[in-house]
């Protein structure tokens, strides 16, 4: 098994910490993981994205061109990254603030409402958490107990109270994702 | 009654002045009447008297002392041209029991290794840097150094150091002063032996503090340079007095931390 | 962990005894990582932020010039303004470790990653006859691997390395495993060791200078003669580089580092076309892998070079090659990334079509 991710949005979502959560889960799992950010000037704000590959063996290249799944949180990424979805892949993108809607038919295509979501409980910063828990409902590559490993080790410690919250949005995403379309 | 030869004289009893041990006894290559070997003498003195000579580097520049390591008796480093401060706090850092000095002329320390100077002063390396400053660079040929003084001439100010077009000499001294890192800043020379006794025990001052941990002590020494200002040497100290001393004031500007009121 | 982070731990570890650095995109995380783990405590180790590289290089002399196991790091820019220091440490046979973590340029350039420094890190850089030797990881677990290896060979041959790496494997995290903790050597340990090094005359010996000034010709030509020597020494000895499917290969991808792991995905798809590719990733860039790309040479039908830059490696190829078969080159520069169906299409026209 291998599955090559690309997460990408504006920065300060989260986009960069999701990857790391999923990333250091594979690690629980014993599988080979890469994580590999776009860095620079996004790093204060712009868009940002971070590939991430878990697999069962050795990883070759850490950069890639084409994904099994794209996880899409602003338009910019969805005009950049769309494309580069592989013909029956996954697409998975949060509807707030995207004007130009997926349109390809050969891939998967899934919406989680995780901003409207994380507002209705109350924090906004659990809006990555929603979106995972999509991501995983999609892809039970890993479990969610090695999620919440993973998330504890990737949390400072002053955060780990956090923890519960957490989990309840991830399992909040698993429950509120829909499918849009199927490939065929 | 037999020739008395020079053999004869030289006798223990008949001694008054001997090379220190922390010199070695290869020839300096310096020019008659310049004043690079009484500082390097000085520099030996204080470190036989203190006993430390095993416990001391020494870092050298580039400019006319580049080979003072073949004349002192300690371990040393010859660091790239006005770096010598880095490869000091390079050498401190990891042995911060070891006594550690540099010793630089103008060109190394006021003009190259500007930014060296002023930050490992700033940071407050707990070393000696000893600056001998001639007003000229004289390994290369005389050319002007950021130290000549206003119409004074070199190979590279022919027709005298004109300010407005070649800036203005600078007083490294003073500005270290200003720097909290500094403990110690004092000016001094070596052209006359009551000079010379207060060079020395400046340079034993800078290596007591440095002994007691109290940061940067930075000792100026005013100095000639005969051939680079194409004077006998005798005429050089004259010279030196008129013109140099009124620039570069002799004395202590900052002691124990703090700056010497006028 | 990132490659950045995993080489600051990995020094951490290795006993290391003192950083100078400044910072600069993308290898900040190396004193950042430091410096947050106040190291001084851990081990004793001397961390300091310098005020520019140059001085950065310069206190790196310093300290090496005691027999200490010192680091240093940046990017290319900054790997310029050391040049100067990391020649006169090549001059002097002083041991250390610099690490470039490589982006675009010249000149400011880009902060995207790069590998255009590589003549600047194999052919000498600063001024005069000298070499560093230079491995080339390409991954967080060989950022981690090498400061030992770094180390081993920086002191075994009095000679300044570099690791060559670049924006990628600097900024990326994987798995990494990382050894555990040395001792640092005690300052009578560096005195048995390296009786070199400058750590104050004892009575015993001879005064110790550390210099790279011979003012007289014969002198210091016998002195590049020694260096010389040490070099050969070192290709003989020293070769390290990965092969991969070069058996039954017609064609060889030569790269290094992060891109050396984009041509592995590049040979997958080559070979699912039935293109039978093989990669020889050298791994040590100075002493360069000649003699198994020589071998290769009699056997194979051509080589490509594939680098993120104009074309600097692969005359290192040309040279191990020698006209006996076609050695091509596919690059992209500017911080871009070759991707792998390119390489192959690179390798169908320029080699097998042409």
């Amino acid at each position: 098994m291998t599955e090559e991710i690309i997460i990408a949005g504006f920065g300060g979502q989260g986009v960069l910490s999701m990857g790391k959560i999923l990333a250091y889960s594979g690690l629980m799992q014993g599988q080979d993981v890469s994580w590999m950010p776009s860095y620079g000037p996004e790093m204060r704000g712009g868009t940002s994205n971070v590939t991430v590959i878990i697999s069962d063996h050795r990883i070759s290249s850490p950069i890639l061109f084409k994904y099994d799944t794209a996880i899409i949180l602003n338009q910019p990424s969805m005009d950049k990254f769309e494309s580069m979805v592989k013909p029956g892949g996954l697409l998975i993108y949060d509807p707030n603030g995207i004007t130009r809607h997926p349109e390809r038919k050969d891939i998967t295509v899934c919406k989680v409402d995780a901003t409207k979501t994380a507002g209705e409980m109350g924090n906004q910063k659990i809006f990555n958490m929603i979106v995972l828990g999509g991501f995983l409902k999609m892809k039970p590559i890993v479990k969610l107990e090695n999620v919440m490993a993973g998330l504890k080790k990737s949390l400072p410690e002053r955060h780990h109270k956090l923890l519960p919250l957490n989990e309840e949005a991830i399992k909040k995403g698993i429950e509120i994702i829909d499918i849009i379309n199927q490939a065929n | 009654m037999a020739e008395i030869t020079l053999q004869d004289i030289i006798k223990e009893e008949n001694l008054v002045y001997s090379r220190t041990k922390v010199m070695t006894p290869n020839e300096l290559h310096y020019c008659p009447g310049c004043g690079h070997g009484t500082a390097h003498r000085l520099i030996a003195e204080v470190i036989e008297e203190m006993g430390i000579q095993e416990q001391t580097v020494g870092v050298t520049p580039v400019g006319c002392s580049v080979l003072m390591y073949n004349y002192m008796d300690i371990d040393m480093q010859e660091a790239a041209h006005g770096r010598a401060p880095a490869v000091a706090t390079g050498i401190k850092r990891v042995m911060p029991d070891k006594y550690v000095f540099t010793y630089q002329g103008d060109g190394d320390l006021a003009a190259i290794g500007t930014a060296e100077t002023i930050h490992s002063c700033n940071r407050g390396e707990n070393i000696c840097i000893f600056f001998i400053n001639n007003g000229i660079y004289g390994m290369t040929g005389g050319q002007m150094a950021p130290t000549t003084l206003e119409g004074m001439a070199s190979s590279t100010s022919p027709f005298g150091r004109d300010v407005s077009m070649m800036g203005n000499p600078i007083k490294m001294t003073e500005l270290v002063a200003q720097l909290a890192g500094t403990y110690f800043v004092t000016r001094h020379s070596v052209h006359t032996p009551r000079n010379v006794r207060r060079a020395k025990k400046a340079i034993r001052q800078a290596f007591e503090n440095q002994k007691a941990g109290k940061g940067v002590s930075f000792v100026e020494i005013v100095s000639n340079c005969n051939s680079g200002w194409k004077m006998p040497p005798v005429k050089a100290n004259e010279w030196m007095e008129e013109n140099m001393f009124p620039f570069y004031k002799l004395g202590d500007i900052k002691v124990d931390g703090k700056l010497v009121e006028k | 962990m990132k490659g950045n982070e995993a080489i600051a731990e990995a020094a951490i570890r290795e006993g290391v005894d003192a950083y100078f650095g400044y910072p600069i995109t993308p290898q900040s995380e190396v004193i950042e990582y430091l410096m947050s783990e106040k190291p001084h405590e851990r081990t004793g180790m001397v961390v300091l932020q310098a005020e520019s590289e140059l001085a950065a290089i310069n206190m790196v002399y310093g300290a090496a010039g005691t027999g200490r196991k010192v680091m240093t790091s940046s990017s290319s820019p900054g790997i310029s303004l050391k040049m100067e220091g990391i020649s006169y440490i090549a001059g002097s046979e002083l041991p250390c470790v610099i690490v470039n973590v490589v982006r675009g340029g010249p000149g400011l350039g880009t902060i995207q990653p790069g590998q255009c420094d590589y003549f600047q890190a194999t052919k000498g850089g600063g001024h005069g006859d000298y070499r560093l030797i230079v491995l080339a990881p390409a991954s967080v677990q060989e950022m981690a691997d090498f400061i030992e290896t770094g180390y081993d060979l920086a002191f075994k041959y009095r000679n300044p390395v570099m690791i060559l790496s670049d924006g990628i494997i600097g900024q990326m995290m994987e798995k990494v495993e990382l050894k555990p903790q040395k001792k640092r050597f005690t300052p009578e340990e560096i005195i048995n060791k390296y009786p070199w090094a400058t750590t104050g005359k004892p009575k015993s010996r001879e005064r110790n200078i550390i210099t790279s000034l011979e003012l007289i010709a014969a002198k210091q030509e016998a002195f590049n003669q020694k260096l010389i020597k040490k070099y050969q020494e070192i290709q003989e000895n020293e070769i390290k580089y990965e092969a991969l499917n070069t058996d039954d290969a017609d064609y060889i991808l030569v790269a290094y580092g992060s891109v050396a792991r984009i041509c592995m995905n590049a040979m997958e798809e080559a070979r699912a076309k039935g293109i039978k590719v093989g990669l020889i990733r050298p791994i040590t860039l100075f002493p360069f892998p000649t003699p198994i790309i020589s071998k290769l040479a009699d056997k194979v039908k051509g080589f490509m070079s594939v680098e993120m830059s104009a074309g600097q490696m692969v005359e290192d190829i040309r040279l191990a090659v020698n006209g006996r078969k076609p050695v091509e080159f596919y690059g992209r520069q500017g911080g871009m990334i070759p991707a792998p169906e390119d390489i192959v299409i690179a390798l169908e026209q320029k080699l097998i079509g042409g």
